[in-house]
């Protein structure tokens, strides 16, 4: 089977609260040096059958209308090497 | 003939019971739907209830959006049924884009819950002509994701076209209750679609329908007043 990777990202003028949270509490833990941090959302879909121009093409359009919201995110999709 | 208005109960869905009640309060007949049914049992209107449906996985509404009784439920709105959110209801229509933006977490990532002072921008819409624009009312606001983001050209054009329909009131002489809760743009508390038929809104009016709960105070019962009397008049 193959591995298809939806990364979903809010989009950059979006304000990430999550991510500043997580970004303030790095010099905290010892970790310096990181100018920013954006929280996003990884898919990791699992596809029966070929991964090809029209299986690619139906995930994204899932990614479009159902795993990202696109009024307020980006989206990748990526095919992974298989196993 | 009574009016029939309908609440829908996704799973997750918390505040179904207090909507039926406002109907009922405001002398309409309160009809349960469940998310699966796409039949909507011949309701006049529809509430769309708060609560965390779906656990709000993925991101709050987006599951609901999809499910069979908000297919139904989009057809009509878009037909003119007049279609209130609450809350988890207003996350819900924008998801489904009967709203225009979207709504994020709360800016300070902490669950809020307090009685909160609005202003009612306008009195043109299905669910809010009972009231008068500039109107102060009081209810009750409690949620995690109420922060509504859209573009500057949309925010433009929700001015412009008069659909802000609540917004947070930043100041005045009691401090309780007033200011953004939440980080919402051009402090939005809630808005409405281009007819006025679809309304969403993060504050709960349906917990200040009654003096003896909630604010104390009835303020939220106009919401329901409002399209009862726009559909009797219908």
């Amino acid at each position: 089977m193959a591995r298809v990777v939806v990364d979903v990202m809010l989009k950059p003028e979006i304000l990430d609260p999550q991510g500043q949270a997580v970004q303030r509490a790095l010099p905290r833990l010892g970790f310096d040096g990181i100018a920013d941090v954006r929280q996003g959302k990884r898919f990791e879909l699992e596809v029966a059958g070929p991964v090809d121009d029209a299986a690619l093409a139906r995930i994204h359009e899932m990614a479009e209308t159902f795993l990202a919201n696109t009024v307020i995110e980006d989206f990748t999709v990526k095919v992974e090497e298989s196993k | 003939m009574t009016t029939r208005i309908g609440v829908v109960t996704f799973p997750g869905t918390l505040d179904d019971r207090d909507s039926l009640r406002a109907v009922r309060i405001a002398g309409a007949e309160p009809v349960s739907l469940w998310h699966r049914d796409k039949d909507l049992k011949q309701v006049d209107a529809v509430v769309l209830a708060g609560g965390f449906s779906y656990g709000d996985y993925l991101r709050a509404g987006a599951i609901s959006r999809f499910s069979p009784v908000m297919e139904t439920i989009i057809d009509q709105a878009k037909a003119g049924m007049p279609v209130l959110g609450i809350c988890n209801g207003f996350q819900v229509l924008t998801e489904a884009h009967l709203l225009p933006g979207a709504m994020l977490r709360n800016n300070h990532l902490h669950f809020i819950c307090r009685d909160q002072r609005l202003r009612v921008e306008t009195d043109k819409t299905a669910w809010t002509a009972d009231y008068t624009a500039g109107q102060e009312i009081q209810i009750p606001l409690k949620n995690m994701d109420g922060r509504y983001v859209a573009d500057e050209r949309t925010l433009d054009m929700l001015e412009a076209e008069g659909r802000v329909a609540f917004r947070y009131l930043a100041r005045g002489e009691a401090a309780d209750g007033y200011g953004n809760p939440n980080g919402s743009l051009r402090d939005i508390a809630g808005i409405t679609n281009e007819a006025g038929n679809v309304v969403g809104l993060m504050p709960h009016p349906e917990h200040a329908v009654e003096p003896l709960v909630g604010t104390g105070r009835t303020d939220g019962l106009g919401f329901f007043t409002s399209i009862l009397k726009k559909l009797v008049n219908a």
